[in-house]
């Protein structure tokens, strides 16, 4: 032990100490601002700028600066069934996932015993390959002879006798590429829970549905926002599986951003669309956090 | 306390708890063996062992978390044990309290009786908040309240529902000491108050021994001794619940007469117990006393040993005070320690450390014991590896 000093002497020293040390946190904060403003709030002023230029009056196709707000009015009025497409294919997508992930991560957070590791890292195993690899594989896997349409098919389930190239495949592409991603925050929420939990609400009377709906569910609801929101949020402004495997009756708001940045060179209207997809996005999840009250859960 | 006391004091009649032969078998390892017992209605019964025993897989059982491997659970004349949790009248304290984090206090404790569908739900759980004292705090999250008071919601929590019994999952570990004694004399109050079965799981012998009115002490998968608290730690019955239960002297010796006062040789020393306090089958006895039934007497005043008595010689290596009583390491002729305490009420000097004494005890604190079982059953683990390293 350090010998006793008389206190008055002692003090100040820790204090100063502590007052060094709060402002050296904030210094840990510079290299991550630095970072969010050169690559994230510059290009959003620039895109926002963009949004708003109007085409240059002596050299057609080309933009120069200027406040012309109706791109944006343009630009919804135009396409707003490919925006509405979006939302409706993100929302199926994040709902299918849900279903799919929830038994699993269920499953492996408090079944699975030894054999945890391994699922989890199945889970994670298809991002190894390439996305777009993966996304051209389903391609393959759905092909109108493919052994999975014909198969459904032949229970006569397909209304247009196809799958690739429909709305269907679309869907079930978002719904593979974004599962890890609704899996794995409902596993962490999921392990996270006391198991001693679910067996309390058994011990007090409540079926296994009940223990569900009463336990189980409102305490993974943390994991079922972040695990939504992570699906939903790339999905709707997914535009490679509507590429690869929908058609053009298919077109999500990505691909119009995509083909009005790329081939049309039209860059107020891709960028005022990519400022009307943020905000709506940001609208949308706000309302749902608020709805489902996870600030409330512990 | 308020009139009408718990809830459950109503004309319902609350039936016996069975056990026969359960038994559960987890792979090689054979949890509970062949268990066999009644729990009389309306007692409080703790199932005292180390961990790992069995006693806890045993309340599992009960409560229909574990399936057994074989055996049944009877409450009163229905055989339980097909039974899902859900469906058996039993409610669970459980350990570290398992409340729900996202319900306040007044809903955790209507949770089973929404369940049920059972009406008048306010004015039962006002009751029962009232029962643990925990009025005030009703619209509280579990994660607001202290230590005591999850714990008490926890028992509400399982008490509200009336069940026929309660089981107790080492209810008070997680509590600091002096809380710990408070809610057991709470828990004993409000066990007289509900007249409900309490069984109570602890590995803290002093809980057991201070709250429960049949104490099973369990070892490897089964019961060692049941009966009342004071009768098991007067008479214990084993090595093991002679270790485990307090602290014994325990010498091996051979029997060297029969007769209704036994007399055993141990060493060349001596002792004399009733036939009917000794349970060794053979001729070997294990001879054991408890420390505090022991006098310490300065081998001068050898003379002062009333007649009859059993008396054994030794050297002081240790004299520890600890406030109430003082504790003497005494090593014998044969080099073996033995332990014995005193109450501080003696006037006058004390026994110090290389003093010739001699302790003598009556021959009914004395006790024989199967000398098969070893000498260090029921004694921790952790404490034979602390000696091991003093000796060495």
């Amino acid at each position: 032990m350090a010998p006793v000093l008389p206190v008055a002497s002692v003090a100040p020293a820790p204090l100063e100490g502590q007052k060094r040390s709060s402002r050296s946190v904030y210094l840990l904060l510079i290299p991550g601002l630095a970072w969010l403003a050169v690559f994230f709030v510059i290009p959003l002023l620039t895109l926002f700028m963009t949004s708003l230029q109007k085409e240059s009056a002596t050299k057609p196709g080309t933009y120069v600066f200027g406040i012309q707000v109706s791109n944006y009015v343009d630009a919804l009025s135009e396409y707003w069934p490919q925006f509405v497409r979006s939302f409706v294919y993100a929302g199926l997508a994040t709902l299918i996932a849900l279903v799919i992930a929830y038994p699993l991560a269920y499953f492996i957070a408090f079944k699975a015993g030894s054999w945890r590791s391994l699922m989890l890292v199945l889970v994670v195993a298809p991002s190894f390959a390439s996305f777009l690899l993966r996304t051209y594989a389903w391609k393959t896997i759905l092909a109108d002879e493919g052994p999975v349409t014909s198969t459904l098919n032949a229970l006569h389930l397909l209304p247009d006798g196809r799958v690739l190239n429909t709305g269907i495949a679309v869907v079930a592409g978002l719904t593979y590429t974004f599962l890890p991603f609704m899996i794995l925050p409902l596993y962490a929420s999921l392990d996270r829970m006391d198991y001693r939990l679910i067996e309390a609400g058994g011990d007090l009377y409540a079926s296994p549905v009940k223990v569900f709906s009463r336990v189980t569910w409102p305490l993974s609801m943390p994991g079922v926002v972040a695990g939504t929101l992570l699906t939903f949020i790339p999905a709707a402004g997914d535009f490679i599986n509507a590429e690869l495997l929908g058609s053009a009756k298919d077109r999500m708001i990505g691909n119009v951003i995509q083909t009005n940045f790329i081939e049309f060179r039209d860059y107020p209207t891709a960028s005022a669309l990519s400022f009307v997809l943020m905000a709506a996005i940001l609208i949308l999840v706000f309302g749902y956090i608020r709805r489902s009250g996870t600030e409330d859960l512990v | 306390m308020s009139q009408g006391g718990g809830p459950a004091k109503s004309d319902r009649r609350i039936e016996d708890l069975r056990l026969v032969s359960l038994t559960k078998q987890f792979g090689d390892h054979r949890a509970v063996d062949d268990l066999t017992i009644t729990i009389p209605a309306g007692s409080f019964f703790a199932l005292l062992g180390p961990s790992g025993c069995g006693k806890t897989t045993t309340l599992r059982m009960v409560a229909g978390l574990e399936e057994p491997t074989r055996g049944q659970v009877f409450i009163g004349e229905q055989d339980i044990t097909r039974l899902r949790a859900f469906q058996r009248p039993v409610n669970t304290v459980f350990q570290s309290y398992a409340l729900f984090p996202h319900l306040d206090v007044f809903e955790n404790i209507a949770f089973g009786l929404r369940r049920r569908r059972v009406g008048n739900i306010d004015a039962s759980v006002t009751q029962m908040l009232e029962l643990v004292e925990l009025g005030t705090l009703a619209r509280r999250k579990p994660a607001q309240l202290s230590g005591g008071q999850q714990q008490r919601v926890a028992v509400a929590r399982a008490l509200i529902n009336e069940p026929e019994v309660l089981l107790l999952d080492e209810p008070l570990g997680a509590l600091d000491l002096k809380l710990r004694r408070q809610m057991q004399i709470e828990l004993k109050r409000i066990q007289s108050e509900v007249g409900t079965t309490f069984v109570h799981v602890t590995h803290d012998q002093e809980e057991a021994m201070t709250m429960a009115d049949t104490v099973a002490v369990m070892n490897a998968g089964r019961i060692e001794q049941l009966g009342h608290p004071a009768d098991v730690y007067e008479t214990p019955r084993t090595v093991f619940v002679a270790n485990f239960l307090g602290q014994s002297n325990l010498i091996v010796g051979t029997r060297s007469s029969s007769g209704e006062m036994l007399e055993v040789l141990a060493h060349g020393v001596p002792f004399r117990m009733p036939e009917s306090r000794n349970v060794a089958p053979g001729g070997g006895v294990v001879v054991g006393v408890r420390p505090e039934k022991m006098t310490v007497l300065d081998l001068a005043d050898e003379q002062r040993i009333p007649t009859g008595h059993n008396s054994l010689r030794g050297t002081v290596t240790d004299v520890s005070y600890t406030g109430v009583s003082t504790q003497y390491l005494v090593e014998t002729a044969w080099g073996q320690e033995v332990i014995a305490f005193e109450q501080n009420s003696i006037v006058g000097d004390r026994c110090a450390v290389g003093d010739p004494v001699v302790l003598h005890w009556a021959p009914e604190h004395t006790f024989g014991l199967d000398p098969a079982e070893g000498l260090s059953a029921g004694i921790d683990p952790s404490v034979l590896e602390l000696e091991s390293e003093v000796d060495a």
